[in-house]
């Protein structure tokens, strides 16, 4: 396959960037999106040229770390991640578009690169269980309701990528804050810090510049795991609940 | 182990509410169900066009002896007109907060463009704005009467027709009773998310009440003008 790219290049934070053309060639359909910019960057370090930089981790869809925003698509027009995205999606001689995540609250650090870390301080900010340390509880102890553990499970699929914020038009991170505060908040062993870690969670997600939810819904389709919409209605349901009940932890 | 307690006071309801961008959005959503509990009173009243002059400017007046002998006379109407201005004012101010934040949140469009959201969702800033600015016109023409051709008081019947004889009368009317229409379907729905009442089992329900207001409400409306246009209503 022979494919032109519009790359985003921004040599560091505070330097412009712009969309830059490259010519790529000899690229096999069952490569991954990430491999057919491995083959670029390649080309670009024998050039003497400087590669384009890019997240990326596992490269088998389960850790969060790649993103990319290709052809206006988060993660590109296959739903998964950028690294589980092959080549066979796109057909010989096509034009792509590669931009990184747009958010007043994800920076971007150098080419295609963000900072994420706004999402570690929303964790930080109740995205847990307080737990004494000592040895594991038996597993059975805690009976949990299987409609309740099918729903946290759901949300707990989230792996932090951020391509709901990258989808959103208002740069919004309530489908990652609800995917976290559902998960926890539906398990008995969550309840102690049921109201608090809502609250907190969202005014942490107010805090770092993320935009409101206007139910636009695009987030949910660009989630690579599938996080459904409705995440966030039962957040702003938790929300409310907690606002009235006051915080208990 | 010895956990650290809280010692300060949790702030009041109004101001976490305020405060947040969950809780601002509770504010427009509760604001917005109220002026559309008030649509849909109105859209039944308006329908009464039909029947006649007599029963319309009857009816006009009996809106201002609601609560009578409790409430003095267009008491009720102004407890309705204060809880709408109130609504206004909140809807509008949290919906000019949050857009301001949420425009603020993307600062650096993408260079790859394509239509995002349905169209009833991307048009609910413009056609908020398109509905306020109608609200203004609505009140000049058959409230305070100040721009309308006939401005008899006491006549709405006529008041009316005379409205809805001018050109430019009906445009502003459509063009806004299209924008209410598009703005209620995304907005009774979101609403009941925002809200916490929507399910992934309720959802096809809520999106079916919500089209259906929209339309009731819409097609309700744009009966008026087509009615005086095509000479049903004179």
């Amino acid at each position: 396959m022979r494919l032109t790219l519009r790359v985003w290049r921004q040599r560091d934070a505070g330097a412009p960037g712009a969309m830059t053309t490259y010519e790529v060639d000899g690229i096999s359909e069952d490569m991954s999106f990430l491999e057919m910019l491995d083959t670029l960057n390649e080309r670009l370090i024998l050039d003497g040229e400087d590669p384009v930089a890019f997240d990326h981790d596992c490269r088998e869809g389960i850790c969060g770390a790649c993103s990319l925003v290709i052809n206006g698509d988060a993660h590109g027009p296959e739903r998964t991640t950028t690294c589980q995205l092959h080549m066979r999606s796109f057909a010989d001689g096509d034009s792509i578009d590669v931009e990184p995540w747009r958010a007043a609250a994800f920076p971007v650090v150098k080419d295609l690169v963000v900072d994420r870390s706004a999402f570690d301080r929303i964790i930080q900010s109740g995205g847990y269980v307080s737990v004494p340390t000592g040895s594991a509880p038996e597993a059975h102890a805690t009976p949990v309701p299987k409609a309740d553990a099918d729903h946290a499970f759901e949300n707990a699929e989230c792996i932090g990528c951020g391509a709901c914020v990258a989808a959103c038009p208002n740069g919004s991170a309530m489908l990652f804050t609800a995917a976290k505060v559902n998960h926890l908040n539906v398990l008995p062993q969550g309840a102690p810090e049921r109201e608090s870690r809502v609250l907190d969670m969202v005014a942490t997600m107010d805090a770092e510049g993320f935009g409101g939810c206007t139910l636009a819904g695009e987030c949910a389709t660009a989630c690579p795991k599938g996080i459904p919409l409705p995440s966030i209605t039962a957040m702003n349901k938790e929300w409310l609940r907690a606002t009235r009940k006051g915080r208990k932890s | 182990m010895v956990l650290a307690t809280r010692t300060d006071r949790d702030p009041s309801l109004l101001r976490t509410l305020w405060g947040s961008t969950i809780g601002k959005k509770a504010v427009m959503a509760v604001s917005g169900l109220i002026m559309l509990g008030y649509l849909v009173a109105h859209v039944a009243g308006n329908l009464k066009v039909f029947f006649g002059p007599e029963e319309f400017n009857g009816y006009a007046h009996w809106l201002r002896t609601i609560g009578a002998p409790v409430l003095h006379y267009e008491w009720m109407l102004w407890i309705v007109r204060v809880v709408l201005l109130a609504s206004i004012v909140a809807h509008a101010v949290s919906a000019y907060q949050l857009s301001r934040r949420d425009i603020r949140a993307r600062p650096v469009k993408y260079a790859h463009k394509r239509p995002r959201a349905s169209y009833a969702t991307r048009t609910m800033r413009w056609g908020g704005i398109i509905v306020g600015l109608f609200v203004v016109w609505h009140i000049l023409d058959l409230t305070t009467l100040t721009v309308n051709p006939n401005a008899q008081p006491g006549r709405p019947y006529e008041n009316v027709v005379a409205t809805f004889s001018t050109w430019y009368g009906n445009v502003i009317y459509l063009v806004a009773m299209l924008a209410v229409g598009l703005h209620v379907r995304h907005g009774f729905w979101s609403a009941a998310q925002t809200l916490g009442a929507g399910s992934a089992s309720r959802d096809r329900a809520l999106k079916t009440v919500a089209n259906g207001l929209a339309l009731v409400l819409t097609a309700g409306f744009v009966a008026v003008p087509v009615a005086v246009m095509t000479g049903l209503v004179s």
